[in-house]
């Protein structure tokens, strides 16, 4: 029966080819318009490290004063830990694995002589930043703790920067001069560039950009090395050594942590540190600030996606829902117009089903097409999405679960859109109609 | 024209004329909010610098040497540049230019007073002080820049300060207007925190390297403090065809005079490109509105011309029985074209209604503005002038049908 009503379906199409036609197209632009922006938010509220994600988690404590005032439109200094907290929750070990880290760009002047200096921007960070994140080594291997209370003068490099700066063998061993010091080579890690860079401070950077380097946290606070996220300080007097000062936030902070009992009590253990520093007199603010969000908690918190990007989806599915109407009324036409013909369909016997289920497969059928046409505009779509400078826009790509969705959407909005017109045209009392014939 | 048989053949296909209505309306509820926001977007991305935009082109210099003074390095790399020709004038600045997007801002209080004011709100809001954009730059600047100088005067030879903060400043007059209302801003002296800066001359406008919000996008200084950063970026006026190729022969120039130095190929730009850049998603924006507008439009003109046809074609007996009895061609066509301005009338009056949410919608989420009421009569227009567009093949097609088909049976 299903095959008979397909073949009545393409048959009941090629009749009126331009009406046919226009609706595919219909659907065609609104499928593909709102793919397109889907596809965008999906990219960019897509896990920035599955499978590792899950037992990721970021804490946040409050240092400021009381009276502090937060402007609108500047970063949250919260976002960030200070020194002294940072080291404190190093210390106290508490999680499976934890790095405190911060970014920077720092000026490498090569030793060969074709190479021009260049900036290269990369991570501070403390010994257990590789295995927390699960950062892959291709040669030599990351630092020890001793290495940190040492202010080592070592460093891992990127995959890429390695390649650029001693060609096809690997740089361990050799120096890298960044900065006005040099670093010594222990290893060299795999290409690794999680979408957005959610370790990072996410207001100063959050995609396209990848580490190049990786070096030592104390080394970095030893060299009053530059520091790329936000600085946010709230001290009336100039200590001086602002990197370390107990009321400047720069840093950022990852553990991993395994169950749930486990991130319970990391989180009590913020909240008992804070109400241990209200105590001191260094915090002021009750103890209940101090949060502890997963990874896509984290991220959904900082609300990557623009407002703009929003906007364009839901200017793509206003479109849709106007083309849907469009075909909803040209479907109810349609088959309004053949009542004749279902009359002698349900003379002869068919039942109200049938012909609901025959006029239901040639709504389908449309949305099939039109899923197909939606698919080559929703690949053109991205593609100018591409080509936009945004950071985000490089990777907006449609993947297999995108590409299903796309066909799944059409015809979905297809029937939905026939359920109407067929519920009607089924309605047709058969005796009135023929009589007229 | 009788609307009586138009009205009774509507109700007979009430549920399509009902879909074709909320076509109707929806699209006239979103174009008007779309091309609302295109205006919006236009005017954001049209707002002048107050420089001679097309006459300047940048180029960003990091000096690397050891030890090197960044002042002397300024000072040298400055008349290579003024060397170049078709380079008329050229100055050094430390942060950016307008729309440049890096930006040094501090707070500056029209007197003391006002400071401490702003100290014991610990907020800057309501103090009477203000935030302005903060400019600096190697002498000759305001020339450079084409900026329009509305009272008082340029800055002298000697005012000029190799470090710390110099003691005079040239606002723009949005600036004078915020920090003293109602008063002759010239010759006053403003407090920051440690040192009174007395106004020396007034600029007509200066935008901004960030734009925060229309009231205080204006708000600039500019101070007679010569860069002291080994980075600095050098501002060149050239006539507008020329900027190209004095870029070209800039970078090589630097290069030749010292190679010790980092120069971004991205920060190599003609002010245009800068300008560009920084409404860059803008300027995307409003192309996909455009877009989305006139899809809209296509796709409800498509439904429109679909339904009307088929209208034609179920009519066509009756088209021609009314032919018979004396219709002209001429009565056929105001038919269909007044059935469809009633469609379009219905669809319009719900879509001003469904703008007016939607706009209350946007307004929570998007800071979009209220919606005048003049963008819904444009709207009106352009659905009723799409509409009859539409319908206009239709009718004709109906208009075609003989009263011979009257005789016929289907």
């Amino acid at each position: 029966m299903f095959g008979y009503y397909v073949d009545m379906a393409l048959r009941s199409l090629k009749r009126s080819p331009v009406l046919t036609a226009l609706m595919v197209l219909a659907i065609g632009l609104g499928i593909g318009a709102s793919m397109t922006m889907i596809t965008v938010l999906h990219v960019m509220t897509s896990d920035p490290l599955p499978g590792r994600s899950a037992m990721l988690f970021t804490p946040h404590l409050d240092p400021l004063p009381l009276d502090h005032k937060h402007r609108d439109d500047g970063p949250d200094p919260t976002d960030n830990l200070t020194w002294p907290d940072a080291m404190a929750l190093l210390s106290a070990h508490r999680a499976k694995l934890q790095a405190a880290m911060a970014g920077g760009s720092l000026l490498l002047r090569p030793a060969r002589a074709d190479l021009r200096p260049f900036t290269v921007s990369g991570r501070y960070g403390t010994a257990e930043l590789f295995a927390l994140f699960g950062i892959p080594f291709e040669h030599g291997q990351g630092w020890s703790s001793g290495d940190d209370a040492s202010r080592a003068r070592v460093i891992v490099l990127g995959k890429t920067l390695d390649r650029k700066l001693f060609g096809s063998a690997s740089g361990i061993g050799q120096t890298v001069r960044l900065g006005d010091s040099d670093f010594r080579v222990i290893g060299v890690t795999a290409d690794w560039r999680p979408q957005p860079m959610f370790y990072a401070d996410l207001s100063a950077q959050s995609f396209g950009d990848t580490d190049q380097f990786f070096l030592p946290l104390s080394a970095a606070v030893d060299l009053k090395l530059q520091i790329n996220g936000n600085q946010s300080s709230w001290s009336k007097n100039d200590s001086g050594e602002p990197m370390t000062d107990a009321e400047m936030t720069w840093l950022q902070f990852w553990v991993q942590l395994d169950s749930a009992a486990q991130v319970q009590a990391y989180h009590q253990f913020l909240m008992d540190y804070s109400a241990q520093q209200k105590v001191l007199g260094r915090f002021q603010r009750p103890a209940t600030e101090a949060k502890l969000y997963s990874l896509m908690g984290w991220l959904e918190h900082k609300n990557l996606v623009p407002t703009d990007v929003r906007l364009q989806l839901w200017l793509a599915l206003g479109f849709l829902v106007v083309c849907i109407v469009n075909i909803v009324a040209l479907l109810l036409a349609k088959f309004l117009r053949r009542s004749g013909e279902i009359s002698v369909r349900r003379a002869l016997g068919a039942r109200r089903r049938d012909i609901f289920l025959q006029l239901g497969i040639e709504s389908a059928t449309v949305g099939v097409a039109g899923g197909v046409l939606g698919l080559l505009i929703a690949e053109l779509g991205l593609w100018s999405v591409r080509r936009r400078p945004d950071d985000y826009a490089q990777f907006a790509q449609m993947d297999m679960s995108m590409l299903l969705g796309t066909l799944a959407l059409a015809v979905v909005a297809s029937v939905l859109a026939g359920l109407l017109p067929a519920w009607r045209a089924c309605r047709v009392q058969p005796a009135l109609q023929l009589k007229t014939l | 024209m009788q609307l009586r048989p138009i009205l009774s053949s509507l109700r007979r296909h009430k549920l399509t004329a009902c879909l074709l209505v909320l076509q109707a309306a929806l699209t006239c509820a979103i174009v008007c909010n779309v091309v609302f926001m295109i205006a919006n977007r236009v005017q954001r991305i049209s707002v002048p610098t107050g420089m001679a935009e097309n006459e300047l082109s940048v180029i960003q210099s990091t000096g690397i040497e050891k030890g090197e003074n960044p002042q002397a390095r300024h000072t040298t790399d400055l008349a290579v540049l003024r060397a170049i020709p078709g380079v008329q004038s050229a100055v050094a600045v430390s942060y950016s230019l307008p729309l440049d997007q890096s930006e040094s801002s501090s707070g500056l209080c029209p007197s003391k007073q006002a400071l401490d004011r702003a100290m014991q709100l610990n907020s800057i809001e309501g103090s009477g002080c203000m935030e302005p954009a903060v400019y600096d730059g190697t002498p000759s600047l305001i020339n450079t820049l084409g900026l329009r100088l509305v009272a008082g005067r340029d800055f002298q030879p000697d005012e000029y300060v190799s470090a710390g903060k110099p003691a005079v400043a040239i606002v723009t007059r949005a600036l004078a207007q915020h920090l003293y209302p109602g008063k002759q801003a010239l010759g006053q002296s403003m407090y920051d925190g440690d040192n009174y800066i007395r106004i020396v001359g007034i600029v007509d406008k200066l935008l901004r390297p960030n734009l925060r919000k229309p009231g205080v996008d204006d708000d600039s200084m500019i101070w007679p403090q010569r860069p002291d950063r080994a980075g600095v970026l050098y501002v060149m006026r050239s006539a507008p065809q020329d900027r190209e190729r004095v870029l070209q022969a800039a970078s090589a120039a630097l290069l030749k005079a010292s190679p010790s130095r980092l120069m971004d190929p991205k920060r190599m730009q003609t002010y245009t490109e800068i300008r560009a850049e920084y409404f860059q998603r803008d300027t995307t924006m409003i192309g996909l509105l455009i877009a989305s507008a006139l899809g809209l439009l296509f796709v409800t003109a498509l439904g429109i011309t679909g339904l009307a046809n088929f209208w034609v074609q179920q009519r066509t007996r009756s088209i021609g029985i009314r032919r018979a009895i004396g219709a002209t061609r001429g009565d056929i066509v105001r038919y269909f074209q007044t059935e469809n301005f009633l469609i379009v009338s219905a669809g319009v009056l719900l879509g001003m209604l469904l703008a007016f949410v939607l706009n209350a919608v946007l307004m929570q989420h998007y800071e979009l503005q209220r919606l005048p009421w003049f963008y819904l009569l444009v709207g009106a227009l352009v659905l009723w002038g799409l509409g009859q567009l539409a319908v206009l093949g239709p009718a004709l097609r109906a208009a075609a049908v003989p009263p011979v088909v009257a005789t016929r049976s289907v």
